[in-house]
């Protein structure tokens, strides 16, 4: 088990090279850089180049991506071109939002996509079937900035159960540790921080989740319908188990495989994806400030980006693959 | 009064658009406590199915109909709500089936699924059940079982697996068994062993055994009376001798005709019945072997023959038996005439 994490863990790094080499150099055949969206239009190409000079971007692009290795290898992404301020500090101050939408979504997703799945096949063609497959399809198909706004007009705007925007109260005085809203109000037992935060996540959190869980509830009622067919279940039937042991234990355990592995691909997409849906509720996330890097052609925040999220992308599969091995035997990581 | 009286099952199963399936089509049979019975036939003949429905074990779908009794001690199995059923199931009356892979849980160790019958049915928990589930691997011939019990199916061998599943179904020492091609997927050697197995488990404990199998290699070593079954009924009841010997059903003959022999010529063919389980009548239209039979008549084709029973115990459903060795066989093309053979009476079924 350990050297299996180990052997994982070490199988970034080359990953990380790879991928940082190579957009390195795909950011930087964007047209137009991060001069442009310093000077606007009427720059003359001799303040273009000092720009350039200054950022050191007039080197030979393998001399460049030296120096960001360099950097990389001290944790050091950089300074933002537009922010002028260092990379890593940014991060730090909004990553922790994002991520805590994120979660928020893969709780709502799974609390509920695994439950609606399983008793859909269950109940295979009835009522409860038809509406969670259908059900399902609409959450695929509708944007989640369209779902979004719906969601704010109803329940923020019109009912005013939940605030329409940001991550917290800013009449809430509360200390921040982490920047995990949530984290620090646990940690400082500022009960009124904690619940504010998870209130500002919820609206979020559900626009956010509409297309995990319509995968998840799919997912989840394939698996069971197919795991309700096997043999050993009937085995169970003929020991005369109580229908909760065979379905509990039997049926239930067997069907969240694929359900898991569908969960480690879906997270990476989704802390990506938060960029709409932060945009909507004006959460304080890192999608915007992507956003918005992109505009600018500010390459160290768009590079720096791209290596967290590949990072995280990692060590959530390195989780679905420990958590699959619990489940089943037959794949004990060696 | 027999332990299992099986009365007229049938089984159909309806599509919307396709035509009703009528798996099992009247199938009668009765098992003796201790006895062991074997249901005989070819892939698809309604014995596998029979089982299912004995134990309750068909998925609840619309279009499955089951009809008739199955009267185990006093009580129809096919009459029991759920609950009910599930209290005989696994403790009064066992099954073992086909594929000992696919029909242990990949995922949970061997121990539990050994130990959670003895929680559902004798209430035993924790050490006292662990102790028990040891004693059950033992005694059907797994090594080491404290080891074994820890372990998952993969890790086990196919033979292993088989002898684990039979320890599952005897752990409550049930009345019946059920064992369903239990050696199909096995090796040949490893067949003998848990033929060998099953043989003295119900010797030792008076269980009774049905033995639902193709194989006539199994019957022969095993069964006190045996059942053939073919497209949905039973077409020939019989003690195993008699059975053996002297065949009077056609298909009964052709099934025994048609084992390879080791004594016969090199390159001399072998023999099977003609045709394949396909090529079906429908019974009300007459009898369900006959455009594969060689013995057919006319009269095979009008209606579906009776049974016959006759006074030493067997019974069969053909109009124009095989003959006993000895005797003047029936007249070709007169159906229906009382049979020559003077120790037959002729009851309609």
């Amino acid at each position: 088990m350990f050297r299996f994490i180990v052997r994982r863990l070490l199988q970034l790094i080359p990953t990380l090279f790879g991928l940082s080499l190579l957009l390195f150099i795909w950011v930087r055949r964007l047209p137009g850089g991060p001069e442009d969206a310093i000077l606007g239009e009427r720059a003359t190409p001799e303040m273009r180049a000092a720009i350039r000079r200054s950022m050191g971007l007039d080197e030979p692009i393998l001399v460049q991506y030296g120096r960001f290795v360099q950097r990389l290898l001290r944790l050091d992404l950089g300074t933002s071109s537009s922010t002028k301020r260092p990379v890593v500090e940014e991060f730090l101050e909004r990553f922790p939002g994002t991520v805590e939408l994120t979660i928020t979504a893969l709780v709502i997703a799974i609390g509920i996509g695994i439950p609606l799945g399983y008793l859909a096949a269950r109940r295979r063609g009835r009522l409860i079937d038809h509406l969670s497959v259908g059900g399902s399809l609409v959450g695929i198909c509708v944007p989640i900035f369209f779902l979004a706004y719906v969601l704010k007009a109803i329940f923020s705007e019109n009912l005013g159960w939940f605030p329409s925007s940001g991550r917290q109260d800013p009449t809430i005085d509360a200390t921040r540790i982490t920047n995990f809203f949530v984290l620090d109000g646990l940690m400082t037992r500022e009960w009124d921080a904690v619940a504010d935060a998870l209130w500002h996540l919820v609206l979020p959190g559900i626009a956010l989740a509409s297309i995990p869980l319509a995968i998840i509830v799919r997912i989840t009622r394939a698996s069971v319908l197919e795991v309700l067919n096997e043999d050993f279940v009937r085995t169970a039937e003929a020991k005369g188990l109580t229908e909760r042991t065979v379905r509990g234990r039997h049926v239930l355990r067997n069907s969240l495989l694929p359900v898991v592995t569908s969960i480690g691909l879906l997270t990476g997409g989704l802390l990506s994806g938060a960029v709409l849906t932060e945009t909507v509720f004006a959460f304080t996330g890192i999608g915007a400030f992507i956003y918005e890097a992109i505009g600018q052609r500010d390459y160290p925040v768009l590079l720096g980006f791209i290596m967290i999220i590949s990072v995280v992308y990692v060590l959530v599969n390195l989780l679905v693959d420990l958590s699959y091995s619990l489940i089943d035997p037959r794949v004990r990581v060696r | 009064m027999a332990l299992l009286d099986v009365n007229d099952l049938s089984v159909t199963f309806a599509r919307r658009g396709q035509r009703t399936v009528h798996a099992v089509d009247g199938v009668s049979f009765s098992v003796d406590a201790g006895e062991v019975v074997g249901l005989v036939g070819e892939s698809g003949c309604g014995k596998s199915v029979t089982s299912m429905a004995i134990m309750g074990l068909l998925p609840r779908r619309p279009g499955t109909r089951i009809g008739g009794t199955a009267v185990f001690d006093g009580t129809d199995l096919l009459g029991l709500d759920d609950r009910a059923r599930r209290d005989i199931r696994g403790r009064d009356v066992a099954m073992i089936f086909q594929d000992p892979l696919s029909s242990l849980n990949p995922v949970i160790p061997i121990g539990l699924q050994v130990t959670e019958v003895l929680a559902r049915h004798r209430g035993m928990t924790g050490d006292t059940a662990r102790k028990e589930a040891v004693g059950l691997l033992d005694r059907v011939g797994i090594p080491d079982p404290n080891r074994r019990l820890k372990e998952y199916p993969h890790q086990l061998s196919g033979g292993m697996r088989q002898r684990a599943l039979i320890a599952m179904a005897v752990a409550c020492r049930p009345r019946l068994l059920i064992a369903d091609e239990p050696t199909t997927a096995l090796d040949v050697t490893i067949q003998a062993q848990i033929l060998e197995l099953l043989k003295e488990l119900v010797q030792e404990s008076g269980t009774a055994l049905v033995m639902i199998t193709h194989d006539l290699g199994v019957v022969a070593g095993m069964c006190d009376s045996i059942n053939v079954l073919y497209a949905g009924r039973v077409v020939e009841t019989a003690r195993r001798r008699p059975l053996f010997r002297t065949p009077r059903h056609p298909y009964t003959a052709g099934l025994l005709g048609s084992v390879p022999r080791l004594d016969s010529g090199r390159g001399e063919p072998l023999n099977p019945i003609p045709g394949s389980v396909r090529d079906v009548l429908s019974w009300p239209e007459g009898c369900a072997f006959a455009p594969r039979c060689s013995r057919r008549l006319d009269a095979c084709l009008d209606e579906t023959p009776p049974l016959v029973r006759t006074h030493d115990g067997r019974s069969y459903r053909c109009v124009d038996p095989v003959p006993l060795p000895g005797v003047v066989p029936a007249q070709a093309g007169q159906p229906g005439t009382p049979s020559p053979e003077r120790n037959e009476e002729e009851t309609r079924d």
